[in-house]
């Protein structure tokens, strides 16, 4: 009868040790590296040659060194920002927005304020008044969310939109600097964050974040609610939990952090606000988060793979002619391979005739 | 003479799980076969592979005397095989004649010809069906009934039902076997997949038993009776009764008047209900599936917004207290503990991609003062109901997504009462489980009610709520349409009250 | 105030059209219970091959190149390029069973960078602004009825005075919904959608319809790209002015129903928000606010539709789920 069963059948996969997993998880990190390589020499390029200069660019000088830790400061942010989103099942992907509005927010007080206050409580203010407006951001769609059960992932997204809109008629009206500029004037200095090893020192207070996002997520009540209330929300409710609140802390919360992360980019990097201040962190901060299995500590390693791609690629356009939005290809390729790679994880493929006589307990 | 269908030697794994083991089996035109045997004993496996579903291991199909290879539905249907599944296989926002259509694929696309094609066969046999009504606006006898049309609109000769009468009323039973009958008298092959014992003595002409996935035995219904049946499917002689004890020192521990509820789209779920239940007595729910069950058991732990009526709770030496206001968490804490196993059992009460400690945490989480999660305590219920239940998982951090049906909801019962409550409400807590398994939980509740505690119990086995409950309160459409005595009512009356206001519409 | 209705309705379906395909496609895509929200990155991928394919085409023909052929290339690069975007995600959400939501996410970063690099490329290698000549242009950008229908007073104008992408993509929304409701192979899809396991107990091949109603459904969205680069953005490649067009289209599925009929109208309705600030200036409203107008009236759009409750009005039941079959 043999011959008669399909070619290919599944099932699913009960346990697998922990090493194997991530050994088809680096498996997939080749497979979308050689497949860049494809794209490479598509380009034109010698693939080989091409990554050198990603990694000569970004790794071999210390100006790139700083270069790529300065990029990875508000990925590996808005990454641990959306975690709890994301565990919750709550597709937050406003965060392009809430940025934008922390950084506004920040704005507003390094641009009207910096006279009246010393540099310090100056900053600290930014910093709040960047958390709140981000967590306001994130709590509009949230709000419906919780309330009527509207969509999230569209509404955060329109979200972006329209913060992006306010930045930019502020930046050619209100806030703006010499007329007709359609810029925002410098921040006075002491308004922009110090540095510590020549990056300013937000990386500190990121990595603050991911000892704080790794305890909350896992050994706090709220992490717990969060966690329920991702599998499911009847049985969060059936245990009590506020889940329209739930919903509304965690989005705020998480609005929170990205509106930091705006006031770091803003103060920090920027030392001034346009509407491009969030550059497409809050798209790439989802990779970093899925990448990672929403490990804080994963995090890390991969918002700083990710900021070496993209500084490579900046490289690569200087040195080959290369566009440097191939960092967005290749970033989509390991996140693409990444998620086929979860399968082979979860299930077993049954060949016709190899019978494999994995464990499996379905009755 | 050839056989209908004959299964040689039929073996299916799934994974290291011998689901079916070398099945002979065959039926004949004109013949009710019941396919007995436990839950997990592989009767739906096994007829799954008929209907393409499945596709055996090893073995041989034979249809009409000719082997055949079923690989899908389709196949199946090409060999005159039709299954009506469990589930219904049934697509809401379709009429009953786009249904029937999905998967007809010689001729011409034309609904009206299907819609006339369903009428006819209706007509035929009583059924009653209009071709244009939409599934979601029909109750589940209907819905049943369109499954069924839809194999006899193929030309089915072949019938395969699975546990039919699960979710019909005594009265709605009766019509279908009446309808079997009829079908069978038209030279059908029709197959029976039942655990119900009393089904099996009523319709069939012969039975199939299955155990832990081999036929055991093929034995004429006249020949048989039901504890030899029993014996066969259970493999050893069992005793089917519960050690019943009269409630002692009953004292009203929930008073519930006029209770109404409305779900979010203003339709009335609950209407005016009213009972008491006593500590020391299990109280049995009855009622065709969705007359408002879940609602009721939902409002009194807090979970549904409640529109009018009161829920008065006497704990034990205390006094009085209104339930209704206070938040789920308040009603839990105060000792009213809710074990409702949905049909997928981890929906609600469960997360199941945690083990069994985090899923203890569920109860006691919000407890203690400060921002962390106390993990402990959990541990040691997780423990407890590990060792005392005698849940099979390797440890008690494994998510119990992984766990077998009967230690989910081990886990699930066994977490209310180790948070000792003083009113203890379960629903469908035997949902899927095996006989054996079935009884400890049966045994469990006996236990928590031998304890003083007010038990309450939606079951969907009128048998075992007869031998179980103390009284049996009957819902039908939201409302109570009776209380009875549990020792001396009888499977019809209980029957009829569940049909009696409305007449037995799926509210869902 | 100069208000003419004639020219703001004309502007708005034009406009509208790109809207119109993004939309159509991805209501095919999620007919089948395929939540794909990469068609952002669909449509920027649509848009550069396009815009490549037409490009190429009018440098390797020269003064000799056809318009119908350049439409007809631009059309095809487009497609296939939207089909190998969503055959990428169909691989992922439908034979890995990958989560849909992020691969759709993941689509739209990859898309987009594809969509971009390509642009680059071509002006890298051209230097300037990559442009086709204007005698092709006008073969996108022209009206194809003929002179005497167009010059019928307010309905020329509103009726016949559009590209042929206009007409193409009425054609097909047309056809869609034909095809939705009046077809066998159009009942088993929606089957799919709304439950992969009766459609497969039926004997539906469920995963052949996923597939296809998704590659496909990503082809035609992907042509939305094409049109607004070809036509709106007057064949040069610009991605500000694209960015936003795909998850408008996503918004507007839901808004129209999943109903492709639905689509007509309300692809217009956006197509003339999106111009509103240009055409109906409002003194004080200042016109980086007046932008976002369309994206604050999806996200109230979103917003009512969730207050909707009729069954007919939910979508596809089993949108945005995995299908396994052995799943016990």
């Amino acid at each position: 009868m043999n011959e008669k069963t399909p070619l290919i059948r599944l099932a699913k996969r009960e346990d697998m040790s922990k090493k194997k997993i991530w050994m088809i998880r680096l498996l997939a990190l080749a497979a979308a590296i050689l497949i860049g390589m494809i794209i490479f020499a598509i380009a034109g390029a010698n693939p080989i040659n091409a990554y050198g200069t990603m990694i000569a660019s970004s790794l071999g000088k210390k100006s790139g060194i700083r270069q790529v830790v300065k990029n990875a400061v508000p990925l590996l942010g808005v990454g641990l920002a959306l975690a709890p989103c994301f565990r919750m099942r709550y597709w937050n992907i406003g965060a392009e927005g809430q940025i934008t509005m922390g950084a506004m927010a920040a704005s507003y007080f390094a641009l009207y304020w910096y006279a009246k206050l010393p540099s310090a409580v100056l900053l600290l203010v930014m910093a709040l008044a960047g958390m709140l407006f981000g967590a306001f951001w994130a709590a509009v769609p949230a709000i419906f969310k919780a309330r009527w059960g509207t969509n999230e992932t569209l509404f955060t997204l329109m979200m972006n939109y329209i913060a992006i809109g306010i930045v930019a008629w502020l930046q050619g009206g209100p806030w703006e600097g010499k007329p007709g500029s359609q810029i925002i004037p410098m921040f006075d200095s002491k308004a922009v964050l110090p540095k510590i090893f020549g990056v300013h020192c937000g990386w500190i207070l990121v990595l603050l974040l991911v000892v704080f996002m790794f305890i909350y997520m896992n050994y706090t009540k709220h992490g717990y609610e969060i966690a329920v209330l991702g599998e499911s929300e009847n049985t969060a409710r059936y245990a009590g939990m506020n889940v329209a609140k739930v919903t509304l802390r965690t989005a705020a919360l998480s609005g929170a952090i990205c509106g930091l992360v705006g006031f770091m980019t803003a103060s920090g990097v920027n030392q001034t606000l346009y509407s491009d201040v969030a550059g497409g962190v809050g798209f790439t901060a989802i990779t970093v988060c899925w990448l990672s299995q929403l490990n804080p500590f994963a995090m890390i390693v991969i918002s700083l793979l990710l900021a070496i791609l993209s500084r490579g690629s900046s490289g690569l356009q200087t040195a080959l002619g290369i566009p440097a939005s191939i960092s967005d290809i290749i970033t989509g390729i390991i996140l693409l391979c990444m998620l086929g790679c979860e399968f082979f994880i979860n299930y077993r493929i049954i060949w016709r005739h190899k019978e494999s006589s994995g464990k499996e307990a379905s009755v | 003479m050839t056989h209908a269908v004959e299964l040689k030697n039929i073996t299916k794994r799934f994974g290291s799980t011998v689901a079916n083991d070398k099945v002979d089996l065959y039926v004949d035109s004109g013949v009710i076969m019941s396919l007995l045997g436990e839950n997990g004993s592989g009767k739906t496996t096994l007829m799954n592979m008929l209907a393409g579903i499945y596709f055996p291991d090893e073995g041989q199909i034979f249809v009409g005397g000719k082997e055949v290879s079923i690989r899908s539905p389709r196949d199946a249907y090409e060999n005159g095989i039709g299954m009506i599944h469990q589930h219904f296989k049934l697509i809401d926002v379709f009429t009953a004649a786009e249904n029937v259509a999905l998967g007809i694929n010689e001729g011409k696309y034309d609904l009206k010809k299907v819609a006339a094609g369903v009428k006819e066969i209706s007509d035929k046999y009583g059924f009653g069906i209009d071709p244009d009504k939409k599934i979601y606006e029909m109750s589940v006898s209907e819905k049943q009934t369109v499954e069924i049309i839809k194999v006899l609109y193929r030309g089915a000769n072949i019938l395969i039902l699975d546990e039919p009468t699960a979710v019909l009323t005594p009265q709605e039973t009766e019509k279908l076997f009446g309808i079997l009958k009829a079908m069978k008298a038209d030279g059908k092959a029709i197959i029976l997949i039942t655990h119900k014992l009393n089904e099996v003595m009523a319709v069939s002409d012969v039975v199939a038993v299955l155990r832990k996935g081999q036929h055991i035995k093929t034995v004429r219904t006249e020949e048989t009776n039901p504890q030899a049946l029993t014996e066969m499917m259970v493999g050893r002689a069992v005793s089917l009764n519960i050690d019943r004890m009269e409630p002692k020192d009953p004292k009203p521990r929930l008073t519930v008047a006029g209770l109404t509820c409305r779900d979010s789209e203003g339709v009335t779920k609950l209407e005016n209900v009213g009972f008491i239940a006593y500590s020391g007595e299990i109280l049995g729910i009855a009622g065709i599936a969705g007359s408002g069950q879940k609602e009721l058991l939902e409002a009194i732990a807090g979970l549904r917004p409640i529109s009018s009526g009161s829920i008065i709770y006497t704990p034990e030496g205390k006094i009085p207290e209104e339930l209704v206001g206070k938040t789920p968490m308040e009603i839990k804490e105060a000792g009213v503990a809710l074990a409702f196993v949905p049909e997928d059992r981890l929906g609600m009460g469960l997360v199941g991609g945690m083990g069994m400690t985090e899923n203890m945490m569920l109860r006691t989480w919000n407890k203690g003062r400060g921002i962390f999660v106390n993990r402990k305590e959990p541990e040691k219920v997780a423990e407890q109901v590990y060792e005392f239940l005698e849940v099979v998982t390797p440890s008690i951090d494994y998510p119990v997504r992984k766990l077998s049906g009967g230690n989910v909801q081990k886990v699930l019962v066994g977490r209310e009462i180790a948070s000792s409550p003083s009113v203890l409400m379960s629903a469908y807590a035997v949902r899927g489980l095996d006989i054996n398994t079935s009884y400890i939980i049966y045994n469990l509740m006996e236990g928590q009610k031998s304890k003083g505690v007010a038990v309450i119990f939606v079951g969907e086995d009128l048998d075992v709520l007869l031998q179980l409950a103390d009284r049996i309160l009957v819902l039908c459409d939201g409302k109570v349409s009776g209380i009875v005595d549990a020792r001396t009512t009888t499977k019809e009356e209980v029957g009829l009250l569940m049909t009696q206001v409305g007449g037995g519409k799926d509210a869902n | 105030m100069n208000f003419n209705l004639a020219g703001l309705i004309k502007a708005a379906v034009l406009n509208g059209t790109p809207l119109l395909f993004g939309t159509s496609g991805e209501i095919l895509t999620e007919k089948s219970g395929n939540l794909n929200l990469g068609v952002e990155g669909l449509m920027f991928m649509g848009g550069a091959f396009g815009l490549a394919g037409a490009f190429w085409y009018d440098r390797a023909a020269g003064a000799g190149a056809s318009g119908l052929v350049a439409v007809l290339i631009a059309l095809l690069c487009s497609f296939l390029a939207g089909c190998a975007g969503s055959l990428i995600f169909s691989f992922l959400t439908i034979s890995l069973r990958a989560n849909q939501n992020v691969t759709g996410l993941a689509l739209t970063i990859f898309g987009t960078g594809i969509g971009q690099f390509v642009g680059e490329q071509m002006r890298l290698k051209v230097g300037g602004n990559i442009s086709i000549s204007n005698a092709l242009k006008g073969s996108f950008a022209n009206p194809v009825l003929p002179k005497a229908l167009q010059d019928i007073p307010f309905l020329g104008q509103v009726l016949f005075s559009y590209n042929g992408f206009v007409y193409l993509g009425i054609a097909m929304a047309i056809v869609m919904s034909v095809f939705l409701n009046r077809t066998r192979k159009g009942l088993y899809l929606k089957a799919v959608g709304e439950s992969p396991s009766t459609a497969d107990a039926a004997g539906i091949n469920v995963t052949r319809y996923k597939y296809l109603a998704t590659v496909i459904g990503g082809g035609i969205s992907a042509i939305g790209g094409m049109v607004y680069t070809m036509t709106i953005a007057g064949t040069v490649w610009n991605h500000t002015a694209l960015s936003g067009e795909g998850w408008v289209a996503v918004a507007l599925v839901i808004f129209c129903l999943w109903k492709p009929l639905n689509a007509l109208w309300g692809s217009v309705l956006f197509g003339g928000l999106m111009i509103m600030y240009l055409r109906v200036p409002i003194s004080f409203i200042p016109s980086q606010i007046y932008k976002v107008v369309p994206y604050i009236v999806t996200a109230i759009v979103l917003v009512i539709v969730s207050l909707r409750q009729r069954k007919e009005d939910q979508p596809p039941q089993s949108l945005g789920l995995p299908y396994f079959r052995e799943e016990r």
